[in-house]
C-alpha cells in the first residue's frame, strides 16, 4: 500500500516509471562514454559541430526544402488545365522518381559531383568517371517508367468510364 | 504509418549492427597492432569466423552491411519525416521525463545520421570533415544502437496500441478514396487539422520500398562480383578496367603508399622470422612449393572480389623457421605509414592451408597495385589484412 502510494508520487514529480528513468541513465552513461571515447580523438568541439549540425540540416533545412518542393509540385499540377484524366492524381506520378532520383543524388553526392576524385585515385588507380552520366541515365528512366504508368492508368481510367 | 516503419527498422538495424560488429571482430582486435580505435574499453570479441567456413564468408556479411545500410536510408528518412510534427510541439517539455526523452531523441536523430554519413562518405573513398572515421562510426555505433534498444522499448506500447486499435495492415491496404488520416487526439502524431490525403498509406510505402529496391539495383553487385559487377552502375567499385589477369580493383596503389619501383626490384628480399630466420628472394620463393587458390578479397568498404592466386602456403614458410604452431603472424609491409603498413594474423587465419604469401595472380605476375613482389592472401579476413609488398613476416609467441 506504501509502495503503491510512492510510485505513484515519483510518477507525479518525474511523469513516468522509474524503469524509464534507469533506462534513460544507463543509456546517457554508454552514450557519454562512446562520446568521451571518439571525442579524445576527434575533439569535443568538433563532435558537437557534426551531431548536432546533422540534425539542424536534417530537420530545419533539409526536410523543410523537400515539403517546399512538394508543395511547389502540387500547386503547379493544380494550375494545369484538368484533363479527362483528372481522377488519376498525377502527383505521385512526379513523386515516385523524383524521389529515387534525389535519394540517388545524396547517397552516390560524392562520385556524381567528383568531390571525391581525389580520394578516389588514391584508393583504386582511377578517376571518378561516369557516375553524373549513369546517374542522368536512371533518373530518366525513372521518370520515362512512372510516366508510362500514369499514361495506362489514365487509359484504363477512359475505358471504365465508358463502359 | 510511423509504428509501421519502426517495425521495418527494427530488423534492418539488427542486422546492419550486428554485422557491423562482426566486422570489428573480423580484424582480430586483439592482436598486436589491429586494433582500428584507440586502445581503452572495449566490448569482448564475440565472434570470430571460423576458418571452415568460405574465404567470401567476410565479403557477405560486409556486403550485407554496406548494401542494407543503404537500402535502409529511404526508410530512416521516411520514418523521420513521419515524427516531425513532434518536433514543433508546444510546450516542448512538462517534466523531467519528457526532458530526458528529447534528449534521448536528440542523440537518436544525431547518432542515425553521423552513422549513415560517415559510412556512405567512407564507402565512396570521400573524407571532408577532417575526422577518424574508425572511431567516430564505431562509438558512434554504440551510441546509436543504445538509444535505439530504448527508443524501440519505450514506444513498444504505443505500436501495439495502434495495431490493436487500427490493425496492423488494414490502413496500408486501403487506396487513396479510403485512405483516412488517424483521428485527432487518438495519438500524438495524430494531425489536429488535416488536409485531404494526396498519397495512400500504401503508396507511400511502395515509394520508399521502391527506393531500396533501386538502392539494391545500382549497389550490389560490386559485392556479389563477377558478371554482376557492371549492373552496380552507382556502386563505388562497379566497374572493370579491362579484362587483364590484374585488372580487378584495388583498395590502395602502389602510388598512394609510395611504393618504388626501386624498392621491389632484384634486391627485395623478405625476411621470415621464427625460430631462425631466412631472408628470401623472389626466386627462392618461386622455387619453393607453389600452391594454387581461388579466394575472395574484400574491402570493409562492401566491394570484393574473387581470384586465383599463386605462390608459397604461410605454412610451408612457417615451417621453414620453426615457427611455433600458436604463433601470431605479423606482415609488415615496404609501406610505412598507416593501417596498411602491417597486420597480425592469428594462428587458425596463417594455418589455415589455403593461407598464402601470393606472387602471382591469374596466371600472371602480380602488378604492382596488387602487391608485387608478394603479397599476404588469407580466406575471410578484412581485405586490408592481405598486406601488400610484404618485407617482413615475422611469427610471433601468443
Amino acid at each position: 500500500m506504501r509502495r503503491a502510494w510512492g510510485l505513484g508520487r515519483f510518477r507525479r514529480r518525474y511523469g513516468a516509471s522509474p524503469l524509464h528513468l534507469a533506462g534513460h541513465l544507463v543509456v546517457f552513461a554508454i552514450a557519454a562514454f562512446a562520446i568521451d571515447r571518439i571525442a579524445s580523438g576527434a575533439g569535443l568541439a568538433k563532435l558537437i559541430v557534426l551531431y548536432a549540425g546533422l540534425v539542424i540540416a536534417h530537420d530545419l533545412i533539409f526536410l523543410p526544402a523537400y515539403s517546399g518542393l512538394d508543395r511547389a509540385a502540387r500547386a503547379a499540377l493544380a494550375r494545369l488545365p484538368a484533363p479527362q484524366s483528372a481522377r488519376v492524381p498525377v502527383i505521385n506520378h512526379v513523386r515516385a522518381p523524383a524521389l529515387i532520383s534525389g535519394l540517388l543524388l545524396i547517397i552516390y553526392a560524392p562520385l556524381i559531383s567528383g568531390k571525391a576524385d581525389a580520394g578516389y585515385l588514391q584508393a583504386s588507380g582511377h578517376h571518378l568517371e561516369g557516375y553524373l552520366r549513369n546517374w542522368l541515365m536512371i533518373s530518366v528512366v525513372l521518370f520515362l517508367g512512372s510516366g508510362l504508368i500514369y499514361a495506362v492508368r489514365v487509359r484504363r481510367a477512359v475505358v471504365n468510364a465508358r463502359v | 504509418m510511423t509504428s509501421f516503419l519502426g517495425v521495418l527498422l527494427v530488423p534492418a538495424i539488427t542486422v546492419i549492427a550486428l554485422t557491423g560488429f562482426i566486422s570489428h571482430w573480423a580484424y582480430h582486435p586483439e592482436l598486436a597492432g589491429n586494433a582500428t580505435i584507440a586502445p581503452g574499453f572495449d566490448i569482448p570479441v564475440l565472434f570470430q569466423f571460423p576458418q571452415s567456413w568460405p574465404s567470401w564468408d567476410y565479403a557477405a556479411t560486409q556486403g550485407t552491411h554496406i548494401t542494407l545500410g543503404l537500402m535502409t536510408v529511404p526508410l530512416v528518412l521516411a520514418k523521420l519525416w513521419s515524427v516531425i510534427p513532434k518536433l514543433f510541439k508546444w510546450p516542448t517539455v512538462r517534466n523531467l521525463a519528457g526532458m530526458l526523452e528529447r534528449l534521448s531523441l536528440l542523440l537518436l536523430v544525431g547518432s542515425v545520421l553521423v552513422e549513415f554519413l560517415t559510412g556512405i562518405f567512407a564507402i565512396e573513398d570521400y573524407s571532408p570533415l577532417g575526422v577518424n572515421f574508425y572511431p567516430v562510426h564505431y562509438y558512434g555505433a554504440w551510441v546509436f544502437g543504445t538509444v535505439f534498444v530504448l527508443h524501440a522499448c519505450l514506444k513498444f506500447p504505443v505500436v501495439r496500441r495502434a495495431y490493436r486499435e487500427r490493425g496492423a495492415l488494414k490502413p496500408l491496404r486501403a487506396g487513396l478514396r479510403e485512405t483516412q488520416p488517424e483521428p485527432p487526439g487518438s495519438s500524438e502524431l495524430a494531425p489536429v487539422n488535416p488536409a485531404d490525403p494526396t498519397i495512400s498509406r500504401r503508396g507511400l510505402l511502395a515509394m520508399v520500398g521502391g527506393a531500396s529496391l533501386t538502392i539494391f539495383a545500382v549497389q550490389a553487385g560490386q559485392s556479389i562480383g563477377g558478371p554482376f559487377r557492371r549492373l552496380a552502375p552507382m556502386a563505388p567499385r562497379g566497374r572493370e578496367f579491362g579484362t587483364g589477369p590484374n585488372d580487378f580493383q584495388v583498395n590502395h596503389t602502389a602510388a598512394s603508399a609510395q611504393i618504388t619501383p626501386a624498392m621491389t626490384g632484384a634486391r627485395w628480399r623478405v625476411t621470415v622470422v621464427g625460430a631462425t630466420s631466412v631472408a628470401l628472394s623472389r626466386q627462392r620463393l618461386l622455387a619453393m612449393a607453389q600452391a594454387t587458390e581461388t579466394l575472395t578479397i574484400s574491402c570493409t568498404e562492401g566491394w570484393s572480389t574473387t581470384q586465383r592466386w599463386t605462390g608459397v602456403r604461410l605454412v610451408d614458410l612457417a615451417r621453414l623457421v620453426g615457427a611455433s604452431p600458436g604463433a601470431i603472424l605479423r606482415a609488415v609491409s615496404l609501406e610505412t605509414v598507416g593501417v596498411n603498413s602491417q597486420a597480425s594474423l592469428a594462428a587458425e587465419q596463417w594455418s589455415d592451408q589455403r593461407a598464402l604469401l601470393a606472387l602471382r595472380v591469374n596466371g600472371a605476375e602480380l602488378s604492382p597495385d596488387h602487391g608485387y613482389p608478394a603479397r599476404v592472401i588469407v580466406p575471410g579476413a578484412p581485405g586490408l589484412h592481405n598486406t601488400k609488398w610484404v618485407r617482413e613476416l615475422r611469427f610471433e609467441a601468443a
